[in-house]
């Protein structure tokens, strides 16, 4: 258990004040030195002016995050679903986890800087390359994780339950499936934080709009400013969904939350 | 007719024999202990009566018919609790009952009285996380009792509580089973607490397990919580000789 409870505020003002000093000092020394040094603002902008050019800019910079928001959840959801499909038919059918996992494995070798361009020429600039550039990222962590989550299961409590004159789905069911929960939402903040930088990957090398081509035309127009503060967004987007996934693996593994042996 | 019939029963496990030859019953309401050194193959001969697997020889019989996978006859105690994490205390004691088909508010209803007895009232909400271990033994119990079978089988039930635990488990243990008479197969390999709860004591060899012994236990019940009557001792000292002559080699 935290050492403290979570519905008090000072404590957990008390308990995230070392993060928050860390990251404001080195912004800190960071303003100071490029005022000190006189570096010119196309090579080093200070924090002030990108966070100034977040305000100048946030309505195309609001337009540009959806698209990316978008093509980060689609793809997400969609990878974690085929993940899922693929991890039952593993399950009930072992033979296919030898005959898939090769493939899987080399999939995560491809290098993605050659592998995305391919899929845009393939697919084009809609949203079908970003679903499935996300999805080669994140799809083999999901599969794992829930594959090695079901069998984490207590031989004890499958034992327990072929005893009772289980069927193999009624285990999987009662037993493997929510003894691989934490294990899968293990994988799920994982994952999303390599959702958001594939999508924004995907976008750079070709879309429409999204904060891949904000980065992209900012680095064209040598803007090191706008694309830091598309830096900023993007790592702000990665945090909130971050933060979902830890919210609602609090409220699916709440058991776990729910205090010591009295 | 006994609840229970194993006769000439033997079993491999590739390639290596496991149960040589086992022959024993069970009365009904009777109280029956398998005694045995550790990996001597008992719980093989659990795994045999919950259908996980087959005799290579032999029968077992329950109340006298030849053991049929469905319906269950037995009622499974593992040998730690097995509780589910993420079900509360009150749906892991349904569990039987609702792989039986049972739907849950049904199943609820009928196992929320036996919890006073039980000594879990008032924890039916919580997490097994949130229990002490003689209260997760219990409830593990009451698990296997709800499942209303002929022969509960009860697998070291107590082997992985503290010492002092144990002995308050194993009498409540005892004044519990003096009400209810579960027809009971226990295995062990404490001889104090096959000796304090059994009617009868079976002593299983090393691997592959023969029965070595057969012991009727004498003595008044209740026998926990007062002091060891003679013919307790004696028979604890005859249990252990038998155990360490056939295992010291």
């Amino acid at each position: 258990m935290a050492q403290f409870p979570s519905g008090v505020p000072a404590a957990r003002l008390a308990q995230s004040l070392p993060a928050i000093l860390s990251v404001f000092s080195a912004l800190a020394v960071w303003e100071i030195y490029v005022r000190v040094s006189g570096i010119s603002p196309l090579v080093l902008p200070a924090p002030s002016r990108v966070a100034q050019q977040i305000g100048v800019n946030r309505d195309m910079l609001w337009a540009n995050t959806l698209p990316t928001l978008h093509a980060t959840l689609t793809g997400f959801a969609f990878s974690v679903s085929v993940a899922f499909v693929l991890s039952l038919l593993i399950d009930f059918i072992p033979k296919l986890r030898r005959a898939l996992f090769p493939v899987f494995v080399i999939s995560q070798t491809l290098p993605l800087v050659a592998i995305a361009p391919l899929v845009v020429l393939w697919f084009g600039f809609g949203l079908t390359p970003k679903i499935l550039l996300v999805a080669l990222v994140t799809f083999f962590p999901m599969l794992v994780a829930l594959v090695d989550g079901y069998d984490s299961t207590e031989p004890d409590i499958e034992a327990l339950l072929g005893s009772m004159g289980a069927s193999r789905l009624s285990i999987f069911r009662r037993a493997r499936f929510p003894s691989a929960m934490p294990y899968f939402f293990a994988g799920l903040r994982i994952s999303i934080t390599y959702a958001v930088v594939a999508a924004i990957f995907a976008e750079y090398v070709g879309a429409r709009a999204g904060l891949g081509i904000v980065i992209l035309n900012a680095k064209n127009s040598f803007r090191p400013d706008l694309m830091l503060a598309a830096v900023v967004i993007s790592s702000a987007l990665t945090l909130a969904l971050f933060g979902a996934t830890t919210l609602l693996q609090r409220i699916v593994l709440s058991w776990r939350h729910a205090g010591a042996a009295p | 007719m006994n609840a229970l019939d194993i006769t000439n029963v033997s079993l491999a496990l590739g390639g290596t024999p496991v149960l040589d030859d086992i022959s024993l019953h069970v009365a009904a309401g009777e109280f029956v202990s398998i005694l045995g050194p550790s990996g001597c193959g008992k719980s093989s001969l659990f795994r045999l009566l919950t259908g996980a697997l087959s005799p290579d020889n032999g029968t077992i019989r329950v109340n006298g018919a030849p053991l049929s996978s469905k319906p269950q006859a037995f009622a499974f105690m593992p040998q730690r609790d097995a509780l589910m994490p993420w079900r509360r205390i009150i749906d892991n004691v349904i569990l039987g009952l609702e792989v039986q088909g049972m739907r849950r508010p049904h199943a609820r209803a009928r196992v929320l009285p036996l919890f006073a007895a039980f000594g879990l009232e008032g924890f039916e909400n919580h997490y097994p996380a949130q229990l002490s271990g003689g209260m997760r033994q219990r409830a593990a119990l009451l698990r296997t009792i709800v499942q209303d079978r002929q022969v509960q089988l009860l697998d070291e039930p107590f082997g992985a509580l503290d010492a002092l635990t144990r002995a308050e488990m194993q009498g409540w243990l005892e004044r519990r089973w003096s009400q209810a008479h579960w027809t009971t197969l226990l295995v062990t390999h404490d001889v104090r607490e096959a000796v304090a709860l059994s009617d009868r004591i079976y002593v299983f060899s090393r691997r592959p397990a023969r029965i070595i012994a057969e012991f009727t236990v004498p003595g008044q019940r209740p026998r926990l919580g007062r002091a060891l009557t003679l013919e307790a001792v004696r028979l604890e000292a005859q249990l252990l000789e038998t155990l360490l002559t056939q295992t010291g080699d």
